[in-house]
């Protein structure tokens, strides 16, 4: 049987490959403009002196831990944390969605609370503790979330499901420490882990495929066995 | 994004300090805004002072039976407080009505504050907006203004301000604590904090250069039925059309707060005597200098309807049971 591994090429290494061909094919006098953001040996040095005014890029140095592995990064003090993880770690499993904290496709649990890794400065985050889907689980060893979400298809093409994955987990650990919701309805009791609250709490993951159902049935199912 | 170089400070008035001498710098805690506005390039700031390890993220006890809640707490933590959740429900409410659970996780009690309009136009850089760009006019005036304010507007501005604790926050007559960076203190009370365009739009709040805040401060609980009702266009993760804060007491009196009105959260004390006598004449007091758009003119009565459903709410007539007895 053919296996999809049995290929030397990822479909990263596919899709970059054909955006750079495209990009020689519509501008073959520039270089592609995001050789800017990878290259970042390349940066010059940081503007020196308290008031200069600093119009080329500054490095900062930053170390924080990813699925447990301690990272020593200097980056472009401009470098989100979805960015440091994607395009420096090469941790491609937390998704670029909007870029502007609308649709959670770059949730990743920092410090053990979900955020948005796309609304984070990557130099805010020294000492800190990241969590990506990654360090989750892996093929053969699935989290359980991640094996429910399978189990129950929570999900068609697959591009917000790391985000969603990520974000119910740590949504499940607030329930179980008492965080209430906007459908909590007594605020002086325990939140409970219902299908109501479940939707409310990840109304900040937005799958356009619309595998809404079917993720709200991974995340009871996953609720159910913890409980 | 344009560059910028970044530092973290030690401590509040090192923090004003900082951002005081250098020019174009600014305080990042969450970042959650300001971070979405520097990708577009509406905020540049050329420089950062990272406020996160201030240690200002606890809620305490005041000695007149209030809380001092610092300027890092979380919204998260705060709507999650025992003390928030059953002295000052309509606190917990309206920040749970706020954004999404990782926002949440992020956003502080004082960057929810300093949140910028959401105004389509303010976002726009292909618009004019004197907000953005002083004296460079305003493209929401005759444009589509369906979510922007029908009261205390002006010529130059008819943008709201987009935050939902801030409204609670004013209903509960809270008070901001600021530091500058020679060390000196002074509290604003959160009725002064934000202010009305005018000619300034610019000028959204009663801060200084470099002034920042430390903590927002609660007056002891007032008691009362605690309630915190937005309406909005999706059931959750959206910012309101009409949003109403109201705390009402047995005898029908009480206070009303109302968000996605104005520039800034709207309450009119003289028009709180009236709560006895039902939202039409509350609402008639509240938006009596109302000038709303053709397009946002339905606020008005939105208003008024959602008014009467959080009073009856309150009486325990409502759909939902009253969160606090």
């Amino acid at each position: 049987m053919h296996h999809s591994g049995d290929l030397d090429m990822t479909r990263r290494g596919l899709l970059l490959g054909t955006a750079a061909t495209a990009a020689l094919t519509a501008a073959p006098f520039r270089a592609p403009a995001r050789a800017a953001t990878v290259g970042e040996t390349a940066m010059p040095p940081p503007a020196t002196g308290a008031d200069a005014p600093s119009l080329s890029p500054v490095l900062s140095k930053v170390t924080f831990t990813v699925n447990g592995q301690r990272r020593d990064l200097e980056l472009d003090t401009r470098t989100t944390l979805l960015d440091a993880l994607r395009e420096h770690l090469h941790l491609t499993g937390t998704k670029k969605g909007c870029d502007h904290g609308q649709c959670g496709a770059c949730t990743v649990i920092v410090d053990g609370q979900r955020i948005n890794s796309c609304l984070t400065l990557a130099v805010m985050h020294e000492g800190g503790d990241v969590t990506t889907i990654e360090g989750l689980g892996l093929p053969g060893k699935l989290h359980p979330m991640q094996a429910a979400f399978v189990e129950h298809d929570g999900y068609q093409c697959g591009y917000c499901t790391p985000g969603q994955i990520c974000s119910a987990v740590a949504m499940l650990d607030e329930i179980k420490a008492g965080v209430p919701s906007h459908v909590t309805a007594d605020l002086n009791a325990a939140p409970q882990a219902t299908v109501d609250e479940y939707r409310e709490r990840m109304s900040g993951n937005i799958c356009r495929c619309g595998a809404y159902s079917n993720i709200v049935d991974a995340i009871s199912d996953v609720a159910r066995r913890e409980a | 994004m344009r560059p910028f170089t970044y530092e973290r400070a030690d401590s509040p008035a090192a923090a004003a300090a900082a951002v005081e001498r250098r020019p174009g710098a600014k305080f990042i805690a969450g970042g959650t805004n300001l971070l979405d506005l520097m990708k577009l390039e509406i905020e540049t700031p050329a420089h950062l002072i990272d406020v996160n390890g201030l240690k200002l993220d606890t809620v305490e006890a005041t000695p007149d039976g209030g809380l001092r809640i610092g300027a890092l707490v979380r919204n998260t933590a705060l709507a999650a407080d025992q003390r928030v959740r059953r002295d000052y429900g309509v606190l917990s409410r309206a920040l749970l009505a706020g954004a999404s659970g990782q926002l949440r996780n992020k956003a502080t009690t004082a960057g929810n504050l300093l949140q910028r309009t959401r105004c389509p136009y303010f976002y726009d850089t292909n618009q004019p907006c004197n907000k953005r760009q002083p004296g460079s006019g305003c493209a929401a005036i005759g444009g589509y203004s369906r979510q922007l304010a029908v009261v205390g507007s002006s010529d130059a501005c008819i943008a709201t301000h987009p935050s939902d604790m801030a409204v609670a926050m004013r209903a509960l007559d809270a008070t901001v604590e600021t530091v500058r960076a020679d060390g000196t203190t002074r509290t604003i009370p959160i009725a002064e904090f934000h202010r009305l365009p005018g000619d300034t739009p610019h000028i959204e709040t009663a801060l200084l250069p470099g002034e920042l805040i430390t903590a927002v401060t609660l007056p002891k609980p007032v008691g009362g039925t605690h309630v915190y009702r937005k309406v909005r266009d999706r059931a959750s993760y959206a910012f309101a059309l009409v949003s109403v804060a109201a705390v009402v007491q047995r005898d029908g009196g009480g206070r009303v707060a109302l968000g996605g009105v104005a520039h800034k959260p709207w309450r009119v004390e003289a028009a709180e005597a009236e709560m006895p006598r039902g939202a039409k004449v509350v609402t008639a007091g509240l938006l009596a200098d109302a000038k709303p758009t053709h397009d946002n003119a339905f606020k008005l009565t939105l208003v008024e309807r959602t008014l009467a459903s959080v009073l009856a709410e309150a009486k325990g007539q409502g759909e939902r049971k009253a969160e606090t007895p």
